[in-house]
């Protein structure tokens, strides 16, 4: 793969733009034309098209180098946006390990690494990156371990800890997240951390979700996929700041859905990690315009259909209230009524 | 789509350790590395004995961090249903297995202040490997190891020179030593937590003083695999494969599913992790559940039962599987 | 957004003596002096030749003082007790039990003294008795304001109207306060008293 990175924002001018090869890779949330939770986790391996989000074990594209300085600036206004309580230390290693290496087999030609006993070689080549360091030494890093590969790794993480048959977030780097706080919800269990989520508790979704994770695999990764919608190509759409993005809410007009109102993707991969035992959870966001989702005419069918149709405790939960009208009166000029194929790739 | 993990390995050596007890060194076929894995972890070992295709699972006890080879330890169980017997007596070194990707049953609590072993036996694989890891950590651990005589112990000079006797005590049985282990547990830091591994009589001991002298359920973990236990042959019907099967005596419902060509899942296959639960469709006699996993109340259903350790006894099972 | 039924409140399922504790613990709040006092009802007082009590509050400090537990200490506020807490606990052994009473906020930051100690927290054991008022994190500037009784409040540090919602951090021992008006701001309900 050849991957030229975009010079763009996600703040401010909001330059964000998604290429015709950005726009058929995009993981698209929806594999029927309803949406309602479910368990629905897979094997992670290689699936779909030539080039699609899904033939990487850990995804680069060509926001790469972009959403890299976002994190930055993100990190530089508050730091509290990635922490790790103290037990975390051995699985900020396997952190920085799985995602070296999977970066690595992803995109040779963007990132090596070399081992020699402990001492270990890094090179992020869109970066310009060339690091020397001993595994397991912290004093051989400008940053702890998972924050340091975090800096260069495109979605956010959380690290779980087991522990008494529940998961605890006890680890995490987010800063492109869809409206939660992982200063406020560090150290919580996967019950607790999924409180504020509507009728997926009362179906059994996490219940059966926490016994499936307890017992994932190491070198059995799993997917899912959830989404949501965000007003302006923000990354950044944390409780922290919703008094500066809330307001955008309201600036949904019938002449601006196209290119204000993004579809929002996350491709989560959960990794078994070896030395901690922990869980890695990859929280990959992906944004595309309406005016870029409608490219594909199978996804402007079904992602009318599912907005139009979407129960009214998700319609509020993902804070959707406002706008939702708007969005499905646009769509539904690319809704010709014809049946959609099964599955989440393009026709 | 299903990923198969399972590495091919070839027996690099065999180690005496002690009466009874032999060491195997597992390489990989391929000349790969072996994943790293967390002590406590321990791996499936997949072994062709004749006809019979058998399923153990063992601690890993090299160090977590030496991905040149997986370490297990053996006891030759006179009992056994032949596991042990075959490794033991017609594995040679050069020899074909196949071991699983580690699983962690048995993790440390990363929080603890201090970590407390109780080891019985050959219960004392799991922590030979969490001990390398904690050192290495830096994490403050003490064992308490007991053994029927020295000849009968593993490890534990290697043990006690490695960690010096502060951090490692021996018991045997013959010399009259045993763990004191209301006098242990009395004079814990708070944040202490405590593992043991061994034979149930010894598990039960050590848990049962842990909660009489107030330790909280949290802090308590221990490692129990059973062995599927034998018992009179009965017939599974395995609805969704459409087959019909016979449990024989010294096989377990998993075993016989496996020798049928049908796939399910496992983990522990020692009744303790959950990964085997299957739905009952119906059932003629009465179930023996042997697993520590399920609540009272599924048991009392007759509609869960864990493939890998429980049985019938009766005629006919029919399984939603 | 969801307010109420959030998995994260705490459930506090009251005082009940660990007959198998070597030691007790208790820190107690106010009211929460009560929560003891019910047991010893209940129990008997075999249990107080073992216990400390840690106490803060003008009230109940005769009553408690009555009992002739092993250790009483009085504190003049609550963090100086929980400072003792701490070296209490760095101090302890294993078969030491925690029990802690009184308002939310109360229970909530001698938890989260136990927390940091390595203690699990379902060990602890906890009653809530006095006020309902809850101690509130304001989500934007990360001010937290005690004793919040209204719904919304505004926040006390950086004046935003909040909503206090039932997602609760038992590390930082505070419910979550969100912008009310954020997507519209200026049109915040009045507030109304809801956690007397």
């Amino acid at each position: 793969m050849n991957t030229v990175f975009n010079t763009e924002s996600f703040r401010d001018d909001f330059t964000f733009r998604n290429s015709p090869v950005a726009v058929r890779r995009f993981p698209f949330p929806f594999h029927e034309d309803k949406y309602m939770y479910a368990v629905n986790m897979e094997p992670h391996v290689p699936a779909g098209p030539e080039g699609h989000a899904y033939r990487a074990p850990i995804d680069v594209d060509e926001h790469y180098v972009s959403e890299m300085k976002d994190r930055e600036m993100v990190l530089r206004e508050d730091p509290l946006r990635a922490q790790a309580l103290p037990h975390m230390m051995a699985a900020q290693w396997d952190t920085l390990e799985l995602l070296m290496e999977k970066q690595a087999e992803g995109f040779p030609e963007l990132f090596s690494l070399t081992k020699n006993g402990d001492q270990w070689h890094w090179i992020n080549r869109p970066l310009g990156i060339d690091q020397k360091f001993i595994f397991g030494d912290t004093s051989t890093l400008p940053y702890e371990p998972m924050d340091y590969i975090m800096r260069q790794t495109q979605g956010d993480i959380c690290i779980v800890d087991q522990r008494d048959s529940q998961l605890w977030m006890d680890a995490g780097v987010v800063t492109t997240q869809a409206d939660w706080s992982l200063d406020f919800d560090l150290g919580m269990n996967f019950m607790e951390w999924h409180g504020p989520v509507p009728l997926a508790h009362q179906i059994g979704v996490f219940e059966r979700a926490l016994k499936f994770l307890l017992n994932l695999q190491q070198g059995k990764p799993v997917r899912r996929l959830n989404w949501t919608m965000t007003i302006n190509s923000r990354l950044d759409t944390s409780p922290e700041n919703y008094p500066k993005w809330g307001p955008d809410r309201a600036s949904v007009a019938p002449e601006n859905v196209g290119n204000k109102v993004h579809l929002r993707c996350e491709l989560q991969s959960l990794w078994r990690l070896p030395r901690s035992n922990a869980i890695l959870f990859v929280i990959r966001c992906y944004l595309i315009k309406m005016e870029e989702l409608v490219a594909i005419p199978k996804w402007a069918r079904r992602f009318h259909r599912v907005l139009r149709d979407l129960p009214p405790e998700l319609i509020d939960y993902k804070g959707l209230t406002r706008y939702r009208p708007t969005v499905v009166e646009w769509l539904s000029k690319y809704d010709d009524g014809k049946a959609t194929s099964p599955g989440i790739f393009p026709d | 789509m299903t990923i198969n993990t399972e590495m091919p390995v070839h027996v690099a050596a065999i180690t005496k350790v002690a009466d009874s007890v032999k060491r195997f060194r597992l390489e990989r076929v391929d000349g790969g590395v072996m994943p790293v894995f967390s002590g406590g972890a321990h791996v499936v070992v997949a072994m062709q004995d004749g006809k019979l295709l058998r399923h153990n699972p063992y601690s890993l006890m090299s160090r977590p961090g030496d991905t040149s080879a997986f370490e297990i330890s053996v006891l030759r169980v006179e009992s056994s249903r032949g596991g042990s017997h075959f490794l033991h007596d017609k594995i040679s070194v050069g020899d074909t297995l196949t071991v699983s990707q580690p699983i962690n049953l048995f993790p440390f609590d990363h929080r603890g202040r201090k970590h407390l072993f109780f080891a019985g036996g050959i219960g004392i694989t799991p922590f030979i490997a969490m001990m390398a890891q904690m050192a290495q950590e830096g994490r403050n651990f003490e064992l308490h190891y007991a053994m029927r005589t020295r000849s009968h112990g593993a490890y534990w000079q290697e043990l006690a020179e490695r960690y010096g006797p502060s951090r490692v005590k021996i018991y045997c049985d013959v010399e009259n030593l045993f763990i004191p282990v209301d006098e242990i547990l009395a004079r814990q830091p708070l944040g202490t937590h405590m593992y043991v591994c061994g034979p149930a009589g010894m598990i039960d001991a050590v848990l049962g003083k842990g909660k009489a002298l107030g330790w909280p359920r949290q802090n308590l973990h221990f490692e129990r695999f059973l062995a599927p236990p034998t018992g009179k042959p009965f017939e599974a019907v395995l609805q969704r494969s459409g087959k019909t099967i016979t449990v024989g005596e010294h096989q377990s419902m998993l075993e016989a599913i496996e020798a049928a060509g049908v796939d399910a899942p496992y983990l522990c296959r020692g009744g303790a992790c959950g990964q085997c639960e299957t739905n009952i469709v119906s059932c003629t006699g009465e179930l023996l559940h042997n697993d520590i996993y399920l609540e009272p109340a599924d048991k009392a259903s007759g509609k869960k039962i864990m493939i890998c350790v429980s049985r019938l006894k009766g005629e006919t099972i029919t399984l939603d599987i | 957004m969801l307010v109420q039924g959030i998995k994260s409140r705490p459930v506090y399922t009251g005082f009940a003596i660990d007959e198998n504790a070597q030691r007790h613990l208790f820190a107690l709040e106010g009211e929460g002096a009560r929560a003891l006092l019910d047991q010893v009802k209940k129990v008997g007082k075999e249990f107080l030749a073992v216990s400390e009590i840690l106490h803060v509050g003008e009230a109940h400090g005769k009553e408690l003082a009555a009992l002739g537990a092993d250790i009483l200490w009085s504190a003049p506020t609550t963090p100086v007790l929980l400072n003792r807490l701490r070296q209490n606990l760095i101090n302890a052994r294993m078969g030491t039990r925690l029990y802690l009473s009184g308002t939310e906020g109360f229970i909530g930051q001698a938890m989260k003294v136990a927390l940091e100690q390595g203690i699990d927290f379902g060990s602890i054991v906890t009653e809530h008795r006095g006020s309902e008022a809850r101690r509130v994190q304001c989500v934007h500037c990360k001010g937290i304001t005690d004793n919040v009784t209204t719904q919304p409040f505004t926040c006390s540090h950086c004046g935003l109207t909040l909503l206090v919602r039932d997602h609760y951090s038992r590390r930082l021992a505070a419910f979550q306060g969100v912008c009310i008006d954020a997507e519209e701001p200026g049109s915040a309900p009045p507030p109304e008293v809801r956690f007397p």
